[in-house]
């Protein structure tokens, strides 16, 4: 019921926002506010009755469930389930979700029904994609996040908002309605071999597809997935999207929308195709090299402030896509790190974007300069956070790429070695952050106002679980722990013998 | 005739009534009020007989009719759909024109045209059926005679229909030629035990689909339907878009069911060319409008390519896919024209994007509810069009028809940038360019706004929760 609860709560929210919007601006906020933290004590609450139990070779891997028919004549189920993968994602959904109510405190001023109505519907979509348990179910949130997106990039970004909002939406729509043919085949396929109709995920699970069409449906699944992430021929909408949005929507962007990417490979494609996954294996890790690379150069050669950060997020799930194609724990381990703190600190980045537009009216780096001398908080805080995004021992970041490359090395040398020089670029456009920014000549009649109280408050809670999960990274990898190896377990056994029953991976 | 074959042809006898029932009020010199709620009363009461006579089915008519399930629920959206568009009718036309009255009598006998092709099993029905749906569209579409557009979109639609009428006629007497009979059942037996079609009969059929073509607007013969569309009166046009379509696919689906012409290749090969042309070329000619009713023109192009694709594989899921999304398409498509009947002022209609800039922060209702519709048409989940979309691509791809249904998604993909570039306009901006509402018919207004709410849950519904309907559905025989 947990589960339910918290699409319901973000939902409910968001509507009673939108209705109440209309007689006091303030309210949605206050509303919004209390939603999103409601689901976050919930989850909170659970997770921590349930940390004792976790232990790194439980089986039961499935922590709850909830589960209603909803279109029966097709076999739709409304079917949430939650592992530890998921409950991270969770965790981290509704983490951000504060995050981004607080950050649009003062930012937002017209319309906040309709804002905090797609805020909160963007926080139900994406966390109802992390639960979905159906596949019809799993598209229907993949949509549903779609349209709040589109309205929060297309009604308060900036100038060329409108092109970025057609961009974002077109490029993962279509995207998304390959996943939808592909869901379908695989519907059909697995109604063929046993006469059921049903689109539950442990069902299809066990699917033994012909294997010429195997490979279609993971591409349907991959490209969707992929368009998400981003990865490199994909990537396109990414930078203007960013860019172009608002703080929040930049913060949801690169710390929820992308990680659904990510989870669906992890969820979907490994699973329910294993072979093809180890067929397309080398070429997915080479576009993920090639996107370390080229987001890194492409972030190193821009002006903008956001559009650099966007960039870096090409770069960083570049190491993403490598970990989920190594195969093996430790990568997987640091894939499951890397989406967490890349939430953050990308996050963190970006809101320091949206603080310095507030106050200079500029995203333009080449306008800005000396910023410490009036804002040593924010200076130091944004050194934090640059240190952070290059990786730097003692912050999340650096754990999760460790584990990343130490993975990928067991999988392919050559192309970790590659993938590794992606640390040093990143060192770069790190560094010219700082440099660019804080440090450097002072730019002529700037106003700089250090943070207030409310921006103290988000950047502490930012710097302390960035922190904190760089140097306690155990809870986490212990919660995903089950989920990773389940997945491993799949892909050790499964070139081997195809016909084997993959029911064990999901049954309970 | 038995007492049993008039209460089965109940609900469209009372259509037809009604029409003569409507004229004698006009003899009367009733006010349009009075005439316009009569017709509603009319137009339910027609709508409810059709619960009376469900135990009766499926039933036969001689060697015309054939009432059943699935004829029932066409004529029912038939009737709904006159009926919401009876509603929208009254504001629309009071400020206009000297007399709006003989408009009920037209749009009774088009109802009853298209109802009677939803369940005719003859050629001669069907010609009768299409004729009395056209003819009434002539005088409906050039209504508002003063207007420049309305006569010229009435003469354009005069021509081709009555070329497209010419086509069928040769049509269907090649295929009479060849089998002897009118009856679709009789026409079966013919072809029943061939492999291939006879070349006069795959002639004839081309004509059919050529004169049928024209009605249902498909590409290669869609040229009148932007025009037609953006010059008849908005309540028309709704109706257009709906019912006369909707009659005219149920019959051609029951044509094909019952001779089973979907096993001939050459007959799916055109078919197929005619859903990839329509679906393509109706979202491509809709990208760069600027007028909504144009839009609405080439995407309903779209959508009747998207309906041929449910359609081709013939199986039972067909007509399952056809009847849903016939159901979801006429609730979006009347709530899209009934915002833009509401919104339309007394000397121009509210058709350019640009009169929507900023309508969801003066009339946030209205702009939900087109939104909604829009959303629809485009199929985003949570509204009637996904479910459908879904039922579509789920009855091609069961049968293989995998390249169809991913031109489908292709072609839907353009359809998302100019529905969303209507959605963005009523979401930015604050213009001030429609005059605002002047309030003059308070009640109908009500009225009006009621109905369209009540569309805009039926979308919602059916994204949502369509589970009842689905399975209504998968009751649904041809016999």
């Amino acid at each position: 019921m947990i589960l339910v609860a918290l699409i319901c709560i973000t939902m409910t929210g968001g509507i009673l926002g939108l209705i109440l919007g209309k007689w006091n601006k303030n309210l949605p906020r206050w509303i919004a506010l209390a939603s999103v933290s409601a689901g976050f004590l919930i989850l909170v609450s659970f997770w921590l009755n349930l940390n004792q139990s976790i232990s790194i070779n439980n089986d039961g891997n499935w922590l709850i469930e909830f589960r209603q028919t909803w279109i029966g004549s097709f076999g739709i189920s409304f079917h949430l389930a939650a592992d530890g993968l998921s409950f991270l994602l969770l965790i981290l959904t509704f983490f951000l979700g504060i995050i981004a109510v607080l950050c649009s405190w003062t930012e937002i001023t017209e319309r906040t029904g309709f804002y905090y109505f797609n805020l909160l519907w963007i926080l139900a979509g994406v966390s109802g994609v992390f639960m979905a348990m159906d596949l019809f179910l799993f598209y229907f949130f993949w949509e549903v996040m779609l349209i709040p997106m589109y309205f929060l990039i297309g009604i308060w970004g900036s100038e060329n908002r409108v092109y970025a909002a057609y961009k974002f939406f077109i490029f993962t729509q279509a995207s998304g309605l390959l996943m939808l043919l592909a869901i379908l085949g695989l519907y059909f396929i697995h109604a063929q071999n046993t006469g059921i109709y049903t689109f539950d995920y442990f069902e299809l699970a066990g699917t033994i597809v012909p294997p010429a069409f195997a490979f279609w449906l993971t591409m349907g699944f991959m490209i969707a997935f992929a368009v998400k992430l981003p990865i490199v021929p994909f990537h396109t909408w990414l930078p203007d999207a960013h860019s172009e949005a608002p703080t929040t929507g930049s913060l949801i962007l690169a710390g929820l929308l992308l990680k659904t990417g990510a989870y669906g490979m992890l969820r979907f494609v490994i699973p329910l195709f294993p072979a093809t996954a180890h067929q397309i294996a080398f070429p997915a890790m080479l576009l993920g090299v090639l996107g370390i690379i080229y987001g890194a150069i492409l972030a190193f050669s821009q002006t903008d402030l956001k559009r650099l950060v966007a960039f870096t997020s090409v770069s960083h799930m570049g190491f993403v896509m490598i970990g989920i194609f190594s195969f093996n724990e430790l990568a997987l381990q640091g894939v499951v790190m890397q989406l967490v703190t890349h939430a953050i600190s990308t996050g963190a980045l970006f809101i320091m974007a949206g603080m310095l537009k507030e106050r200079l009216h500029t995203r333009d780096m080449n306008r800005m300069g000396g910023l410490w001398l009036g804002m040593p908080q924010m200076g130091a805080i944004g050194l934090l956070f640059a240190m952070a995004s290059l990786g730097l021992p003692g912050t999340g970041n650096f754990i999760a790429e460790f584990l990343i490359l130490l993975g990928a090395f067991k999988a392919n040398i050559w192309l970790t070695v590659l993938a590794t020089s992606g640390l040093v670029f990143s060192a770069v456009y790190s560094l010219r952050i700082v440099q660019k920014i804080f440090l450097g000549p002072q730019q002529e009649q700037q106003q700089t106002l250090d943070f207030s109280l409310r921006e103290k408050l988000v950047m502490a809670v930012l710097t302390l679980s960035i922190i904190g999960l760089g140097l306690y990274p155990q809870p986490v990898l212990n919660t995903a722990a089950p989920a990773i190896n389940k997945l491993v377990s799949i892909m050790m056994t499964e070139p081997v013998d195809l016909q084997k029953d993959r029911q064990t991976y999901v049954r309970h | 005739m038995s007492d049993t074959d008039f209460s089965a042809l109940m609900p469209l006898l009372l259509l037809a009534g009604s029409s003569v029932l409507v004229m004698l009020l006009i003899v009367v010199k009733f006010s349009h009020r009075i005439i316009q709620v009569s017709s509603l009363f009319l137009f339910v009461l027609s709508f409810t007989s059709l619960f009376y006579i469900k135990k009766l089915l499926p039933y036969q008519i001689g060697t015309l009719f054939v009432i059943d399930d699935f004829g029932i629920f066409i004529i029912g959206l038939i009737v709904f759909s006159g009926l919401v568009v009876n509603i929208l009718s009254y504001i629309y036309f009071e400020e206009k024109e000297e007399g709006p009255k003989e408009y009920y009598v037209l749009l009774f006998l088009c109802t009853l045209g298209a109802g009677v092709l939803a369940v005719s099993k003859h050629f001669v029905s069907l010609f009768l059926g299409l004729e009395i749906l056209t003819v009434g569209l002539y005088a409906l579409i050039a209504y508002l005679r003063k207007r420049h557009h309305s006569i010229e979109a009435g003469i354009k639609y005069l021509i081709l229909a009555a070329f497209s009428s010419a086509f069928l006629l040769f049509g269907m007497a090649l295929i009479y030629l060849e089998t002897g009979t009118m009856e679709f059942s009789a026409m079966a037996s013919h072809v029943v035990s061939m492999q291939v079609l006879p070349p006069l009969f795959i002639t004839g059929l081309g004509m059919m689909l050529v004169g049928v073509g024209f009605k249902l607007a498909v590409v290669p013969f869609h040229m009148w339907t932007a025009d037609v569309y953006q010059g008849a009166p908005v309540p028309v046009t709704a109706f257009i878009a709906t019912a006369s379509k909707g009659g005219v696919l149920a019959v051609l689906l029951r044509f094909f069911l019952a001779i089973d012409g979907f096993r001939f290749q050459t007959v799916a090969l055109i078919l197929i060319c005619i859903a990839v042309a329509s679906m393509v070329v109706g979202n491509l000619l809709a990208l760069r409008q600027k007028n909504l009713k144009r839009i609405l023109a080439y995407s309903s192009i779209a959508h009747l390519g998207y309906l041929m694709v449910a359609f081709i594989p013939g199986n039972t899921m067909s007509i399952q896919a056809v009847s849903f999304y016939l159901f979801a398409y006429f609730a979006t498509t009347l709530a899209a024209f009934g915002v833009i009947a509401v919104l339309s002022g007394r000397e121009e209609d509210a058709e350019e994007i640009e009169n929507y800039r900023g309508l969801f922060w003066r009339h946030p209702g209205q702009a939900c509810i087109l939104s909604a519709a829009l959303l629809s048409l485009a199929g985003i989940p949570l509204t009637a069009g996904f479910t459908g979309k879904f039922y579509i691509l789920a009855a091609g791809i069961q049968k293989g028809f995998w390249a169809l249904a991913i031109i489908l998604v292709v072609s839907s993909v353009f359809g998302l940038y100019y529905y969303l570039r209507v959605i963005t306009a009523m979401f930015t901006g604050t213009g001030q360019t429609i005059p605002e509402e002047d309030e003059k018919h308070p009640v109908f207004f009500r009225v009006s706004m009621l109905i369209l709410s009540v569309l805009a849950v039926v979308i919602i519904w059916l994204g949502v929760y369509p589970d009842q309907v689905i399975s209504y559905m998968q009751q649904l025989q041809v016999k």
